[in-house]
């Protein structure tokens, strides 16, 4: 073909848009696959996560509760702070008392929180309060901070008739309509995709609201994660998947969990964005979440949270993790690097607390909460009758059928059972 | 040969896909409901979900391919009237589509989930076992999501076999705290659907697919409720009480009329609708009438709904019956495909069941 021709040939094409070629080199074209946008390339290289830099952990405390970095620090002052670390204290103060209360058999099941507080009360501050919280079951503080007491509290670990779930879940499966906070329930990373949804419908008529869903990283291997993540990045879904990856999950650590990059590493997967940072930080959990709902928010997204701390407590009542780690390592957690003495460090080094405010505290904590425990251990439990309530929203015939066997019976049988421990119908 | 074969115009063997093993028996509109126009059943649902939406600002409807119109067109046109806010395709993920749905409605949206066909509901079993029908209870009346409906392609078209033919209704009967709802028609689908979608409990409404297009009748063009938890006495009679739900109820008034003529027997037949909570009254009243009864379903037989409605039976009428409770169901093996005509509770095993009852004594 002569050069003329080639270059009218070319200009040809180019009017009308058809893609040119050249006759002496094979040039490549753009890639038209409905999949992905991206290009085309002649190199046939892998992708190697091995290769690929991890996600660092961002954090303004060290282990020792000094600050790395100024601009990192929230600026919080004396009220607001010690306020906050009261919160982890009272936190940490209940869960001591409570799960010794379950070894002493008052109580029949409990989780602590031990570790957990920065993530806990660092978050909920960095929230509004209309802000709606899906929680595991590892978040009693963010309950506490959102006004949920720990009467409250103990009113649904022991079942009592003061229980706003009305004594239908057993320990610590709070119901925090009061707090803005969903029911806990056993089943893992269910709340997720529920996120995503309650994230859809509130954005319909409100742009300045999120939801923040908590999950552990165990729970992040379930299916609903997946699912919930995916959704919400499709659907645009302004909530915060915030992950407490605390290194086991009951007896399984991390390295039996997940190959990648931990939680936050999957962001990019889902086409969301992602941030870790160190959970024992309560500068950092609070910055980090202020600016994922900001994000969030404003470009009604999902974020995912990836907050890195560890267990100190045993996974539950009915676990004990000298089984499977070393009491070397949850010490070092429990002694040397803890979220609390973080900021207890820094309040004293401010000059806003000392030993004296903290032996003080302590000890007017423990006896509200003790006067809070044996309250609600003095509660009578409700009538057995409600058992019938709430399945459905109005009693269904058979349900009706029922209830009326079970009064007949008690009346033949009323000392076969704990009547005396349960209030009486109005 | 297992399959129908017609002769085409060349003369060659063709096989098609089964015929139906009912006649659809179309329902005479209620005249108090007024005006009426002549829709298939995909077209009646399409109505109901057109009147929720209409009518509830918060109403949205999602599932897999339901922008364009959806694989059975229930969803035809909504997105277009609605937006895409409000109408819109999720992920392929069941769970994922119900943990959304339930959410959503805790939020106090009118959720409307469609999974695609009934055989794919189980991945989300667990939330709806789990979550969605213990939101209310466990919270102690905090929260409920009782503005979920999750609607679902159900039951025997004739091809469908293993995976696009189930009646999963037994599962979900079993779990207190949800509704399991069954229209046997266009006129009782729009007005169950409406039914579901306003209830303040989660709802499961199972759509026969097979009467999408083939069940076509006059349905009232307004809104209008069918309630729930109440059986329709669709025939009456007073020798035998037929009991089904959804297509079967097409059979069972076949069979009643193939009763009367050809043995003189005259057979009473109620459509359940609501699998759970169900009328039991209804039904333990006509059994008390009739002294003979049997349940029908194409779900396999072991565990199928009948089973609770047998135990019921003779719990309550058993000085009334004259033969035990008898239950015509699907074999008890996965739904195959070639073998759809020999496993289904077809008319002659209804009948002969009929017989069966008449002679028991």
């Amino acid at each position: 073909m002569s050069l003329l021709a080639r270059n009218l040939l070319g200009s040809l094409c180019r009017a009308t848009h058809i893609r040119s070629f050249h006759v002496d080199s094979v040039r490549d074209e753009p890639a038209p696959y409905p999949g992905v946008s991206s290009d085309f390339t002649k190199e046939l290289r892998f992708i190697i996560p091995e290769e690929v830099p991890k996600i660092p952990i961002y954090r303004v405390l060290n282990g020792q509760g000094k600050v790395l970095d100024p601009s990192g620090d929230p600026g919080f002052d004396q009220d607001e702070l010690t306020e906050m670390y009261r919160y982890m204290v009272r936190t940490s103060v209940m869960d001591r008392i409570l799960y010794q209360s379950q070894r002493q058999g008052r109580i029949s099941f409990y989780m602590t929180n031990f570790g957990e507080e920065a993530i806990q009360i660092g978050s909920a501050r960095a929230l509004k309060f209309k802000d709606v919280v899906f929680p595991q079951y590892r978040e009693a503080g963010v309950f506490l901070w959102r006004g949920y007491t720990p009467l409250e509290c103990m009113h649904q670990c022991f079942g009592t008739a003061r229980d706003f779930g009305k004594g239908k879940q057993m320990p610590v499966h709070y119901s925090g309509a009061k707090a803005n906070i969903q029911t806990v329930s056993s089943p893992l990373g269910t709340q997720i995709p529920q996120a995503a949804g309650h994230a859809y419908a509130l954005k319909q008529t409100d742009k300045d609201v999120c939801v923040v869903c908590y999950f552990g990283e165990g729970a992040a291997s379930e299916g609903d994660a997946h699912a919930a993540m995916n959704m919400a990045a499709v659907l645009d879904c302004p909530v915060l998947f915030f992950c407490r990856n605390n290194g086991y999950a009951i007896s399984t650590s991390t390295k039996d969990q997940y190959r990648g990059d931990g939680i936050a590493s999957r962001g990019i997967g889902y086409g969301m964005p992602a941030v870790r940072f160190d959970g024992n930080d309560l500068f950092a959990v609070y910055n980090a979440t202020k600016a994922a709902r900001k994000l969030a928010v404003e470009e009604q997204r999902p974020v995912i949270l990836e907050a890195m701390t560890y267990r100190v407590g045993h996974h539950s009542t009915s676990d004990d993790s000298t089984a499977y780690r070393s009491v070397d390592e949850v010490n070092y957690w429990d002694t040397v690097d803890t979220p609390i003495n973080r900021i207890r460090s820094y309040l004293t080094d401010k000059g806003w607390w000392s030993e004296s405010h903290e032996k003080e505290f302590r000890s007017t904590t423990r006896t509200e909460i003790l006067r809070a425990f044996k309250e609600a251990e003095t509660t009578k439990l409700p009538n057995p009758l409600l058992m019938f309530d709430d399945a459905w929203d109005t009693l269904p015939l058979n349900l009706q059928d029922q209830k009326q066997e079970l009064i007949d019976h008690l009346k033949r049988h009323p000392d076969h059972y704990p009547l005396d421990k349960c209030e009486d119908l109005e | 040969m297992l399959c129908r074969k017609l002769l085409s115009r060349t003369g060659s063997l063709k096989c098609v896909r089964n015929a139906a093993h009912f006649t659809y028996q179309p329902q005479t509109p209620p005249a108090h409901l007024g005006e009426t126009n002549k829709l298939n059943m995909f077209q009646s649902i399409n109505n109901a979900l057109d009147i929720a939406l209409a009518g509830d600002d918060s109403a949205v409807v999602f599932g897999e391919d339901v922008a364009f119109g959806g694989v059975f067109r229930c969803s035809l046109g909504l997105q277009e009237k609605y937006g895409a806010n409000r109408v819109f395709n999720t992920p392929l993920t069941e769970q994922g589509i119900i943990g959304f749905g339930i959410g959503a409605a805790a939020a106090g949206s009118t959720a409307i989930a469609e999974i695609q066909f009934a055989d794919y509901i189980f991945p989300g079993f667990d939330q709806l076992v789990n979550e969605a029908a213990k939101f209310r209870y466990r919270s102690g009346n905090e929260y409920n999501c009782g503005r979920l409906t999750v609607r679902a392609p159900w039951g025997a078209v004739g091809h469908g076999a293993l995976y696009h033919s189930q009646c999963p209704e037994a599962y979900f009967a079993h779990c207190p705290g949800l509704k399991v709802v069954v229209p046997r028609g266009p006129i009782q689908a729009k007005g169950l659907l409406l039914s579901c979608i306003r209830d303040e409990n989660p709802c499961i409404f199972f759509e026969p697919k097979i009467l999408y297009r083939l069940a076509a009748e006059e349905v009232p063009t307004g809104t209008y409720t069918i309630p729930l938890s109440q059986a329709e006495i669709v025939r009456q009679g007073t020798d035998i009480t037929m009991i089904g739900w959804g297509t079967v109820v097409h059979v069972l008034l076949e069979v009643a009329a193939m009763a009367q003529e050809q043995l003189g027997v005259s057979c009473e037949v109620i459509d359940l609708q609501t699998i759970v909570p169900y009328d039991a009254q209804t039904i333990e009243a006509s059994v008390k009438k009739t002294g003979k009864a049997m349940v029908v379903h194409e779900a396999p037989l072991t565990q199928g709904f009948g089973a609770e409605i047998a135990a019921r039976l003779q719990e309550k009428c058993f000085l009334h019956l004259e033969a035990p409770v008898q239950r015509v169901a699907g074999w008890d093996t996965p739904f195959p495909y070639i073998y759809e005509p020999f496993y289904l509770p077809d008319k002659w095993r209804c009948l002969d069941t009929v017989k069966k009852l008449m002679d028991y004594m």
